[in-house]
């Protein structure tokens, strides 16, 4: 029963709704001139994903610091566009009108000099970055260097990335990807294609570990990314659930979307709109983890990919919390994932598991869970709980032929931050590199990345969606 | 010939949403509304968006002359394909099960491969119509070709007919109310206060239980905010059902406005399918429809009692089937009133009623009380009316899935002096 037809993914709430982000809008009006000039943010509108769009918003400049083993690969990358000859170099020749990104292969960076190379690269390019344009840095892990200089060379990248895309401006991002020596250049691609795309819309300044796929490696579908696979989307009446069940449907899944009895009106409506089922369950019931087994296993003969998307809050100051905003927190957002994964991944030597061989587990965590905030102990102690199980997961999951990940969504833009008191939705807005929120859909697309069936390299992560928020930064 | 071999049609799944008080959550909700958001959820629930099913059958009691061709108008209004043809049936309270019936025959003939069965009725919505004599007048007018017998058609106007035609809980043949027949038949056949009180608690507390233990979470849908039936009460009991005054069969009636069903307002669905039709979906069967019967009886002369229907239906579907009233792992019996499920189960333990009024030699039997309506019934529920076939039909069949075996009997009662009765066994 997959989905016929196209999907189309809402952006999130409609301008002019309560809570919308109205400066945004007016900073990008005729009349928001002077706003740039009075120093305020002037936040972009993000290039985003629609169906059909090219990889990136014009050419994509390629070029290596050391002996980078990835330019060839990178070059003959599917539907990546080249640029023209340099007028610089070659005289006569007409200005490209700009680039869409930038992919810097630093794998073979190993000393000063090279970090140098890296600097001459990037600053001579980065003038000709379009608005949403990308920079996109690999390197080699630095525990994996040969000595103690080419680690800190190394590392010297994270500095420097980190550092560009402060910089930047027009919703153009900077992230670094670290390559496993293990790593085959194939691993690279889902990232490398996601990081140059409007899906990373929000994802900036963000540092991504890709090891080597292993058995955790899916065979690419022909069509969309997720064709025939079973996804099961916690928490997706509403919201970010919603969208994340929407994503997967766009690109060919069936989507089981789960959420608590009492909101099975709106989660009868996110299923419908998406052709995708829904199963109303309580997770936090004593018996979920054994109805979800025997749904999974009885109507999809198990499940490929399982978004913990669920959560609550109850904010009080910690001086005030009572048991009941405590336990319910922590039981919704980290002990029902902790039972569940339990139940997917099966028991001894994994017999029965719903999880099928080359899964996704992926988690959603929050920023709150790495930078903590105040009146949410609860929240944030359950989230990054969340972190802290993705990481010790690993072994088990990759035993088990899968991969186990975590999203840190920022501010995102919800109906829940719609009813934030103004002041501190403003804040939440602005502190970050993008100078506004992020989307539901921009968390479903970094979602759906990790979960791809070339994403096998990629296990442990935790990937903030959060237009490099200060916070936890 | 081997494709109209008979089979038995599957009951894969049921939606409905909770059933609501008269004038509460959904006293602005239509017929309409309800029947296609109940099918909505089901389509959720199973993937049916845009599948065109072999048919869809519902129906409501109280229907507004609007709403001709209820259910295809809902389907229209649903997920499922445009292409799904439906179809109106109208049975009083039989109806929902009518529906079930229905489509398993076409499913079991081979005519379709997929079915919903379902029901809706609402008190909050009821069809008020315009009064006898003005519609007169006014087909009239409708009628008149000339100016002058136009005005002689005005001229017939009343300031009475401006009083409206309102639905009544009566029967048109004797002009009493359904709770007056049935305290007629509790009188008769001596049905106590305190056992039906005990009933009543009985429903409300395993209709909470069920809810408790998330029986329902794939039964139900919320809507409008509501979330479990509004008149479910978790904490009744005896000493305050003892306290409430007789409503029906005058001062020393015994039945009482908590031992009789309150009126409500809902929506139910059931899914049916052959089993090949469920397995090319993935789509676990929950038990099969065996057999089914309805009976009529005559309470305007004949002197029996106006929901006594399924007393005679029951035996002679079980003769049929060579079954006795003891093979039966759960009894639904629909709960008009306590005092009809009581007078039901007194008539099959008397011997003068099972060889005179049934033909047979000896009672019927009796049913172990621990195997009925053990997920609560329309006591708690509510009774809108067309609904609660499929609220029983889907219940019924996910009991018998989780038991793993057995086999279930359903019995309701109608207006009109008929009953519906059927037989589920596990898949």
């Amino acid at each position: 029963m997959n989905s016929t037809g196209n999907h189309t993914v809402s952006n999130g709430p409609a301008a002019g709704r309560v809570g919308a982000d109205w400066y945004r809008t007016l900073a990008n009006s005729p009349i928001g001139g002077p706003l740039g000039q009075l120093g305020l943010p002037r936040p972009a509108a993000l290039r985003r994903y629609r169906p059909g769009q090219p990889l990136t918003d014009g050419p994509v400049l390629v070029g290596t610091a050391g002996t980078g083993r990835l330019a060839e690969h990178l070059l003959a990358l599917p539907g990546l566009a080249l640029p023209g000859p340099d007028p610089a170099t070659e005289p006569g020749t007409e200005p490209e009108a700009g680039l869409g990104g930038l992919v810097l292969d630093a794998t073979g960076l190993d000393t000063l000099a090279e970090l140098a190379a890296a600097r001459t690269f990037l600053s001579g390019a980065l003038r000709r970055l379009r608005p949403s344009g990308r920079v996109v840095v690999l390197a080699g892990l630095p525990e994996q260097a040969g000595d103690v200089t080419a680690a800190a060379a190394r590392h010297a990248l994270d500095g420097l990335v980190r550092s560009v895309a402060k910089e930047l401006r027009d919703g153009a991002t900077a992230n670094l990807v670290l390559l496993d020596a293990a790593a085959a250049p194939a691993d690279l691609e889902s990232t490398v294609r996601f990081l140059l795309s409007g899906r990373s819309a929000y994802v900036d300044g963000q540092v991504v570990r890709v090891g080597a796929a292993g058995p955790a490696a899916v065979e690419i579908p022909g069509g969309p990314l997720h064709t025939g696979r079973v996804v099961l989307v916690t928490g997706a009446a509403r919201g970010i659930g919603a969208a994340i069940a929407e994503v997967f449907a766009r690109d060919g899944a069936t989507v089981v979307s789960l959420d608590v009895p009492a909101q099975g009106d709106a989660l009868a409506a996110t299923s419908n709109r998406i052709g995708g089922l829904a199963l109303q369950l309580d997770i936090t019931a004593a018996d979920a983890p054994d109805r979800l087994t025997e749904y999974l296993l009885g109507r999809h003969g198990g499940v490929d990919v399982v978004v913990h998307n669920a959560g609550i809050t109850r904010d009080k100051l910690l001086v005030n919390m009572d048991d009941a905003r405590w336990d319910a927190v922590l039981a919704v957002n980290l002990r029902a994932q902790l039972e569940l994964n339990a139940a997917l991944l099966g028991g001894v030597g994994g017999q029965d598991a719903p999880l099928r061989t080359g899964g996704r587990l992926i988690s959603v965590a929050s920023t709150s869970g790495i930078a903590g905030n105040r009146g949410q102990t609860n929240y944030a102690a359950s989230k990054a709980g969340v972190i802290g199980m993705v990481r010790a997961l690993v072994p088990a999951a990759a035993g088990h032929g899968s991969t186990v990940n975590a999203v840190a969504p920022g501010f995102i833009e919800t109906e829940m931050t719609g009813a934030m008191p103004f002041g501190t939705r403003e804040a939440g807005r602005r502190i970050n590199s993008l100078h506004q929120g992020g989307l539901p859909v921009d968390v479903a697309e970094t979602v759906a990345w990790l979960a791809e069936p070339g994403s096998g390299g990629l296990t442990g992560q935790v990937v903030r969606v959060c237009g490099q928020s200060l916070l936890g930064a | 010939m081997t494709r109209n071999a008979p089979r038995r049609a599957a009951i894969i799944g049921g939606n409905r949403i909770p059933f609501g008080r008269a004038g509460g959550h959904y006293a602005k909700a239509s017929n309409q509304d309800m029947l296609t958001v109940a099918l909505d959820g089901l389509v959720a629930r199973f993937g049916l968006r845009d599948e065109r099913l072999g048919e869809v059958a519902a129906g409501a009691v109280l229907k507004h002359s609007r709403d001709r061709d209820l259910t295809r108008e809902s389907v229209l209004g649903s997920r499922l394909s445009p292409a799904t043809p439906a179809y109106d049936v109208q049975q009083a309270c039989g109806t929902g099960l009518e529906t079930v019936v229905l489509v398993a025959n076409k499913i079991a003939l081979g005519q379709v491969e997929s079915g919903i069965a379902g029901g809706v009725d609402s008190v909050s919505d009821a069809p008020v119509s315009v009064n006898d004599d003005l519609r007169r007048v006014l087909m009239e007018l409708n009628h008149a070709r000339t100016l002058g017998a136009r005005l002689a058609a005005l001229a017939k106007l009343r300031p009475g007919q401006i009083v409206p035609d309102l639905p009544r809980n009566a029967e048109p043949r004797t002009g009493l109310s359904m709770g007056e027949h049935a305290a007629i038949t509790a009188a008769e056949w001596e049905i106590g206060r305190a056992e039906q009180d005990e009933l009543t608690v009985a429903s409300h507390r395993n209709l909470a239980a069920a809810y408790d233990r998330g029986f329902f979470d794939d039964l139900v849908t919320p809507y409008l905010g509501l979330n479990r039936d509004a008149t479910l009460r978790p904490d009744a009991n005896t000493a305050a059902l003892a306290r409430l005054k007789p409503v029906f069969g005058g001062a020393g009636g015994t039945m009482t406005a908590g031992n009789s069903t309150p009126l409500s307002d809902g929506a139910s669905t059931v899914l049916l399918g052959s089993d090949e039709w469920a397995a090319e979906r993935g789509l676990p069967v929950l038990a099969h429809l065996v057999d089914a019967e309805t009976a009529a009886v005559d309470y305007v002369h004949g002197g029996e009692g106006l929901l006594m229907a399924p007393a005679y239906a029951v035996p002679r579907m079980l003769a049929r089937q060579g079954l006795t009233l003891a093979d039966f792992d759960f009894y639904e019996i629909h709960e008009a009133f306590a005092s009809t499920v009581l007078a039901t189960l007194a008539a099959w333990e008397d011997k003068v009623f099972c060889t005179e009024r049934l033909g047979l030699d000896a009672p019927l039997g009796s049913i172990d009380r621990a195997r009925l309506n053990v997920a609560g019934s329309s006591l708690a529920a509510g009774h809108p009316f067309a609904a609660t076939g499929g609220r029983i039909v889907a219940t019924l069949a996910k009991l018998l899935a989780e038991k793993g075996s057995g086999r279930g009997l359903v019995s309701i009662c109608a207006a009109g002096g008929q009953g519906v009765v059927a037989i589920l066994e596990a898949a």
